[in-house]
């Protein structure tokens, strides 16, 4: 509970709602920025898809910690409260990394069988299936 | 009776000074504690969509883009990218703002005050839910998006589109350029991206081949890459896409119906007095809260991953 008069907590309340609408139009206004639909020709710079996401995900991740705290109280509960909460959910960082990274490897999984598909195979002219004693492994 | 009493003082002696079942550590009701604890699971399920989503999207070579896909908006608006999307946003900030003074005003033991702003809630979920079916009816009835089947694709070079005869035409596009497959039965809808190709039978065509679902897939002429010079048709975009979006924001959009019935339950209890006659500050309706800013908190991440991204 908030140990905030009646009055504070009403002002608190429209500072959050100014807060969160603004924070969201400027996500709106940066990923609109970074596909070039504010400077056209801007999204032709490649590099730039990873600052404007790193941001909008900053912001967001911004978003969820004012909605958590203020909103759903979390900053007046007991720590021991908030630790179970948030402590499980930091485990989903790894699992983030770790599917982004098994993602990236399907992709290039794929790739390589199919390159490996478009090759095509000269048949040897000599037996196949066979090999004489000089070809042989010796272990 | 003393006897009990002295097992439990011996038995808090025997572990220093653990809880004695008293007091609660959390300082928390068992309905808030749980509670949290639910939206803490839901959590990893949602996180366990949207990853997947992100694990396939790494996955693919090419990708819808957002801001092409979620372009059009009600009342024949589009080439809008992300506008609609922001409307929803924005409904749910603020009915998690109204949810909020619902609260507070439950902490006063205020019943009218309660019910008053519970009942902004519910409309702004309710509004929510409508926009989110003019968006789920837009995508399938008019642009044939389905859990299967993604007209939305991108393309991976350069290239020239082809004209009636089969020669290359005006219209060019670059390698990365997303494009929305017509079906041929139909003309320009409010909700299509672009205009013409219309009633064409199927089978081949000079400039586009029509496939037994009355897709048309375009005919161009690549300009960039290891295949220039040759002709190719548009291609389906990457299935998961239809599925994952479905699925997702389904999910999320079941949240919302579930969280405006509780929301609609609990303000007629408010209303009767159910909860005044308990003094304990409106619990019920913190505890709803918390569910609602859950909803609220969800969409943060749905909007960064299928829209913003």
């Amino acid at each position: 509970m908030s140990h905030k008069t009646y009055e504070e907590s009403k002002k608190a309340v429209v500072k959050g709602l100014f807060l969160l609408g603004f924070v969201t139009l400027i996500e709106v206004f940066i990923s609109l920025f970074g596909k070039g639909h504010i400077i056209p020709g801007i999204n032709d710079i490649t590099w730039l898809a990873y600052p404007v996401g790193l941001i909008i995900a900053i912001l967001s991740i911004y978003k969820a910690y004012f909605i958590i705290y203020e909103f759903m109280h979390m900053a007046y509960e007991v720590k021991g409260l908030a630790l179970t909460v948030l402590l499980p959910t930091s485990l989903l960082i790894w699992a983030l990394i770790a599917f982004f990274q098994e993602g990236t490897a399907w992709k290039a999984r794929r790739e390589f069988v199919k390159e490996k598909n478009a090759k095509t195979i000269e048949p040897s002219k000599g037996n196949q299936g066979y090999l004489d004693d000089n070809s042989l492994f010796r272990l | 009776m003393e006897t009990t009493e002295n097992a439990l003082h011996q038995h808090s002696e025997n572990h220093g000074g653990s809880w004695e079942g008293a007091t609660s550590p959390f300082n928390v009701s068992y309905g808030k504690l749980m509670m949290w604890y639910f939206l803490l699971s839901d959590a990893f399920t949602f996180a366990g969509f949207l990853i997947a989503y992100g694990a396939l999207r790494f996955s693919s070579p090419s990708w819808p883009v957002p801001d092409f896909v979620f372009s059009t908006a009600p009342f024949g608006i589009h080439d809008a990218p992300l506008i609609f999307v922001t409307i929803m946003s924005f409904l749910l900030i603020i009915s998690s703002v109204t949810m909020v003074r619902a609260v507070q005003e439950g902490h006063r033991e205020n019943k009218k005050g309660v019910v008053f702003w519970m009942l902004l809630t519910i409309i702004g979920g309710a509004g929510f839910l409508g926009c989110q079916a003019w968006e789920w009816t837009n995508l399938i009835g008019k642009e044939h998006m389905s859990v299967t089947t993604n007209p939305f694709g991108s393309h991976v070079n350069s290239g020239v589109y082809l004209d009636e005869k089969g020669n290359p035409s005006s219209e060019t596009f670059k390698a990365g350029a997303s494009y929305l497959m017509h079906k041929s039965e139909e003309g320009g809808h409010d909700g299509d991206h672009s205009e013409g190709h219309h009633a064409l039978a199927k089978g081949d065509h000079p400039n586009a081949f029509v496939d037994d679902a009355g897709f048309i897939h375009r005919k161009f002429k690549v300009t960039s890459g290891p295949n220039t010079g040759a002709v190719e048709i548009e291609e389906f975009g990457p299935k998961a896409f239809g599925a994952l979006f479905f699925f997702i924001t389904g999910f999320h959009g079941f949240h919302v119906l579930s969280g405006v019935a509780f929301l609609l339950i609990i303000m007629i209890n408010v209303a009767s007095g159910v909860y005044a006659a308990r003094k304990n500050g409106y619990e019920m309706v913190e505890k709803i809260g918390l569910y609602w800013h859950f909803v609220d908190l969800v969409w943060v991440f749905v909007f960064l991953v299928f829209y913003l991204f």
